[in-house]
C-alpha cells in the first residue's frame, strides 16, 4: 500500500517524505528552543542573574545549528512543490501559493533579521533590546509555522475555493475562509505544542547527561527545571489539541480515525477500544480490548458509535468513484494506528517524567543527583519528541491517501509528469547522502558544546579561533596562528 | 494582460533583482574564503563581514520563489520541474555552503576546516554559476509541450551559452563580493580586494562581449526588441565599467552599487526579453505567456495588497539591520 517501490511515482513519494522528515526534526526544535532560549534571557534581564546569561548563550548555540540545517532543509520544501509535483503546483498554485509566499515575506525575513541582529550584538544593545530580538525571531518562526499549516490544512480541509473545470484548478474565492479553516486551528495549536515539548525535553535530557557526571550542578539543575515546566505545559496542551482535532476528524476524515483507532467494522454501542491489534485482509485478526474507552476518547461520553473503514470506504466508493471506477480508500492502517499509540503512550510518559522532575529536582533537595536511573531515562528521552513528531505527521498524512489535496486531486495526478526513475533515484540517494552527514554534524557538535559545558568562552559570531577548552586539542592552529 | 498580471511580471522581476544584488555578493564573499583568502585570520574575517545577512539575503530567493508560485503558479511548475537536476544540484550547492559558517567555526582540526571553508567557496561558486546557466539556457527556448512540460535534453540546459551565462554570473558575484570586502574591511585586506577587482574587471569585459555575441546568436531578444536590448546591454557595460574606475579610484561604495547594478541589469535584460512570455518555447505556440500563466484575478489582488503592506515593513528592518552592522570589520592584527 505504501508504494514505495522502483516507480516513478513511488519515488517522488519517498523523496517528499524524507526530505520533510528530516526538515521536521529540525523545525520544532527551533521554533521550542527560540522560545526556551528568548524565556532564558528574559529571565536574565529580570533577575539579573548570570546563571541566566550563560543559559542563554549555551542553549543559543545548539539552537543555531539546529536553526541553520532549518534553514538549508526549508529551501527544499519550497522548490519540490515544482520540482517534482508541477501537476500538483498547476492545479492548486492559486491558493497553496498565497501561504507560502506570505510566510516568506512576514516570517522569514523577520527570523533571519532578527536572529543575524541577536547573534552578533551581544554587549551592543542593552538587555532589553537584545531580549527584544530572540523574542522576535520566536515570534517570526511561529508565525512561519502558521502559514505553512494554513497551506496545508486546505490540503486537509479544502474550504474558501472553487473549482475551475476548464483549466482542472481549484481558484481561491475566500481567504478569510482559508484562514479560519477549523483543521488549522486543530493543527497549529497541535504542531506548537509540539513544538515547545520537543525543544524543552531535549534541554532537559541533555542537562540529565551532564547532571549524571556531576557537571555544572546548579547550572543544569537550573536549565532542567525551566524546561521540565514548559514541558509539562506543553505535554498538557499537545494532549488537549490532540484530543480536539482527532475528535474534529470523526466527521472530517472519517477514514483516518478509524484507522487510527484500528475499526474495521462500525463500533457497537459498548465502545471497544483496542490497545493493540493484528489485522488482515481488512479485518481484525485479534485484538486486546477496553470496554467503553472508545466513546470516552472520541465521544467523552459512554454512549455513540463511531463508523468502522469497511462503512466508510464503501461510502467514499459512491461519493468519489464516477464511471465504474473500483478505487478503494483505505489508508495504511498499521501505520496509523500504531503512530497514534506512539503519540498517545507518549504523550504520558512526558508529562509523569516533567511532574516526577520536577519534584526531584526541588529546591533544596538532592534527590535529582541520586536518581541515577530517572537521569537515565530523561536522557534517553532526548530522541523520543522526534519520533513523535514524525509520527504525528504520518497519521496526518497517510490519512489522506489516496488524496493529496482531500477530494480534489489524487497523489498520483499530482506529480511532475517531466520525473524520471533515473533522476529521482539519484536525488534521493544524494538527499539521503547529505541528511545522513547533516544529521551525524549536528550530533556532534552538540555533543561537544555540551561537552565544553557552559563556561567555554562563547565567542559571538563565526570566528574560527579554537576556545579555551581546545587549546590542547590543536596545538598546530594555535602555532599556524601566530605565524601569520 | 491585466494591469495585477502586469505589476507581479514586475514583482518577480524586482525580488529576483533583489537576490542577485544581496546574494550576489554573499556569494562572492563564499568564494572569496578559499579563493582570495589566504590564511584562517583573514577567511574568519571575510566569513563575518556577511555574518549577520547571509541568512536575511537567502529569504529573497525564497520570497521569489515563493511569490512565482503565488502568482505565476505555470511558469513555478514548468520552470522549476523542468529544470530539475539544475534546481537540485543548486540546492545541494546552497545547502553545504548554508551550514558552512556555522559548521567551520566549531571544526577542531585544521582537515575539517578546510572541508567546510571549501564547502562555503564551492558551494557559492556552483549556486552562482547554476542559476546564471540557467537563466541563459530558459532564455533560448526550450521544448516546451502543450501542457507546458519541459522535456529537454543535455543540451537544453548545457550549451556554450548557458556556460558563457554561468561563468559571467559568477564572475560577476565574485567580484561584487570583493567590492563588498573593500566596503567591509581595512588595511591589506581592504588593499588586496582591490587590486583583484582592478586585474578582473578587464576579464569581466571580454566576457561580457562573449556573452552579447552569443544572446544575438541564440536568443530572439534583438529582433523582437532590439531598442531596449541594446540599451539594457549598454548600461550593463556602463556599470562595469563604472565599477572598474571605482577600483582604480578607491571609490569602494561606487565600485560596490555599480557591480550591484550590473548584476540587476542581467535581471532585467532577462525579464525584458521575456515579456509578454514567462517561458520561450522553441515551438512558438507552446510558450507559456503572463496572460495564461497566472493565478486568479482575486489571489493577485489579495497578494497585492499584503506585498505593498509588509514589503515596506520589512525593508525598513532589513535596511535597518544593515545600518546596525554598517562599520568596517578590523582583521585581528588590528584588534590587537
Amino acid at each position: 500500500m505504501l508504494n514505495v517501490g522502483l516507480s516513478m511515482l513511488g519515488l517522488s513519494r519517498f523523496q517528499f517524505a524524507m526530505t520533510t522528515v528530516f526538515h521536521f526534526f529540525f523545525v520544532p526544535f527551533s521554533i521550542g528552543l527560540a522560545f526556551i532560549v528568548a524565556i532564558m534571557e528574559t529571565c536574565y534581564v529580570v533577575t539579573k542573574d548570570d546563571t541566566y546569561k550563560n543559559m542563554t548563550k549555551f542553549w543559543g548555540k545548539i539552537f543555531l545549528y539546529s536553526f541553520a540545517v532549518g534553514v538549508v532543509t526549508g529551501i527544499i520544501q519550497e522548490f519540490q512543490f515544482g520540482m517534482n509535483w508541477s501537476d500538483y503546483s498547476r492545479f492548486m498554485g492559486d491558493i497553496f501559493g498565497a501561504p507560502l509566499a506570505i510566510e516568506a515575506l512576514a516570517a522569514f525575513f523577520m527570523e533571519s533579521t532578527f536572529i543575524g541582529l541577536w547573534m552578533f550584538t551581544w554587549d551592543r544593545f542593552n538587555k532589553v533590546v537584545h531580549c527584544l530580538f530572540i523574542w522576535l525571531t520566536a515570534f517570526g518562526s511561529t508565525l512561519s509555522a502558521l502559514w505553512i499549516l494554513a497551506a496545508n490544512s486546505f490540503m486537509q480541509n479544502p474550504v474558501g475555493y472553487a473549482m475551475n473545470a476548464a483549466q482542472h484548478k481549484v481558484e481561491m474565492t475566500s481567504f478569510s475562509a482559508v484562514i479560519m479553516n477549523r483543521q488549522l486551528w486543530n493543527e497549529f495549536p497541535h504542531v506548537i505544542f509540539g513544538a515547545f515539548l520537543t525543544a524543552a525535553f531535549v534541554v532537559a535530557g541533555c542537562s540529565a547527561w551532564r547532571l549524571l557526571k556531576k557537571d555544572h550542578e546548579n547550572f543544569y539543575r537550573k536549565s532542567m527545571k525551566l524546561t521540565l515546566i514548559v514541558g509539562l505545559i506543553a505535554c498538557l496542551g499537545s494532549v488537549w489539541s490532540g484530543d480536539t482535532q482527532t475528535r474534529y476528524l470523526i466527521n472530517n476524515q472519517p477514514m483516518k480515525f478509524a484507522a487510527m483507532e484500528g475499526l474495521w467494522k462500525n463500533s457497537t454501542q459498548k465502545g471497544n477500544w483496542s490497545v493493540i491489534q493484528g489485522t488482515k485482509n481488512h479485518k481484525t485478526t485479534w485484538s486486546i480490548e477496553v470496554p467503553y474507552a472508545l466513546n470516552i476518547l472520541g465521544h467523552h461520553s459512554l454512549k455513540g458509535t463511531f463508523k468502522g473503514q469497511q462503512q466508510v470506504n464503501k461510502e467514499l466508493k459512491a461519493k468519489y468513484n464516477k464511471n465504474g471506477q473500483t478505487r478503494n480508500y483505505y489508508v495504511p492502517t498499521r501505520t496509523l494506528f500504531y503512530s497514534f499509540r506512539i503519540m498517545a503512550v507518549s504523550a504520558g510518559l512526558f508529562a509523569l517524567v516533567a511532574i516526577v522532575g520536577l519534584w526531584f529536582n526541588r529546591k533544596k533537595s538532592q534527590s535529582i543527583m541520586r536518581q541515577r536511573w530517572f537521569l537515565y531515562l530523561m536522557g534517553l528521552m532526548v530522541w523520543l519528541p522526534f519520533i513523535v513528531n514524525t509520527c504525528g505527521w504520518f497519521v496526518t498524512e497517510f490519512g489522506r491517501y489516496p488524496w493529496v489535496v482531500y477530494g480534489l486531486l489524487t497523489i498520483a495526478d499530482a506529480v511532475s509528469p517531466t520525473s524520471t526513475v533515473a533522476s529521482l533515484l539519484f536525488t534521493n540517494i544524494v538527499y539521503f547522502l547529505i541528511f545522513a552527514s547533516l544529521g551525524a554534524v549536528m550530533i556532534i557538535l552538540s555533543h561537544r558544546v555540551l561537552k565544553q559545558g557552559p563556561d567555554s568562552v562563547l565567542t559571538d559570531g563565526y570566528s574560527s579561533k579554537p576556545q579555551e577548552s581546545d587549546k590542547k586539542v590543536d596545538p598546530y592552529e594555535m602555532g599556524a596562528a601566530h605565524n601569520d | 494582460m491585466t494591469s495585477y498580471q502586469f505589476i507581479w511580471f514586475l514583482l518577480i522581476g524586482v525580488l529576483f533583482s533583489g537576490f542577485f544584488f544581496l546574494e550576489g555578493f554573499d556569494f562572492g564573499i563564499g568564494m572569496a574564503v578559499r579563493f582570495f583568502a589566504k590564511n584562517r585570520d583573514e577567511r574568519d574575517t571575510v566569513i563575518q563581514t556577511i555574518g549577520p545577512h547571509w541568512d536575511g539575503n537567502e529569504v529573497w530567493l525564497i520570497t521569489a520563489g515563493g511569490a512565482m508560485f503565488a502568482s505565476f503558479p505555470m511558469w513555478y511548475a514548468s520552470l522549476f520541474s523542468g529544470y530539475y537536476i539544475v534546481l537540485f544540484l543548486i540546492l545541494v550547492a546552497l545547502i553545504f555552503r548554508g551550514v558552512s559558517f556555522e559548521f567551520r567555526a566549531n571544526m577542531r582540526t585544521d582537515t575539517w576546516r578546510n572541508f567546510w571553508e571549501w564547502a562555503s567557496t564551492l558551494g557559492s561558486f556552483f549556486a552562482a554559476f547554476l542559476f546564471g546557466m540557467m537563466f541563459t539556457s530558459m532564455i533560448q527556448g526550450v521544448p516546451i509541450d502543450k501542457n507546458g512540460d519541459i522535456f529537454g535534453s543535455f543540451t537544453t540546459y548545457v550549451n556554450w551559452f548557458s556556460i558563457v551565462g554561468g561563468v559571467a554570473v559568477s564572475l560577476l558575484c565574485f567580484i561584487h563580493g570583493l567590492n563588498f570586502l573593500r566596503l567591509k574591511t581595512s588595511g591589506e585586506l581592504r588593499a588586496r580586494a582591490e587590486k583583484w577587482s582592478k586585474i578582473l574587471y578587464p576579464v569581466l569585459l571580454a566576457g561580457e562581449v562573449v556573452f552579447v555575441i552569443l544572446l544575438y546568436l541564440t536568443t530572439d531578444f534583438f529582433a523582437r526588441k532590439p531598442m531596449s536590448t541594446w540599451a539594457i546591454l549598454i548600461a550593463l557595460v556602463i556599470f562595469t565599467l563604472a565599477a572598474w574606475w571605482g577600483a582604480q579610484s578607491s571609490h569602494d561604495w561606487a565600485s560596490f552599487i555599480a557591480s550591484g547594478l550590473s548584476l540587476i541589469s542581467v535581471v532585467v535584460l532577462i525579464f525584458n526579453g521575456l515579456f509578454p512570455r514567462v517561458m520561450i518555447a522553441t515551438n512558438n505556440a507552446n510558450s507559456i505567456l503572463i496572460k495564461n500563466a497566472s493565478s486568479s484575478p482575486y489571489t493577485l489582488h489579495l497578494m497585492t495588497i499584503l506585498t505593498f503592506t509588509i514589503l515596506p515593513i520589512v525593508l525598513v528592518y532589513f535596511i535597518w539591520s544593515y545600518w546596525v552592522f554598517y562599520k568596517r570589520i578590523k582583521s585581528p592584527k588590528q584588534v590587537a
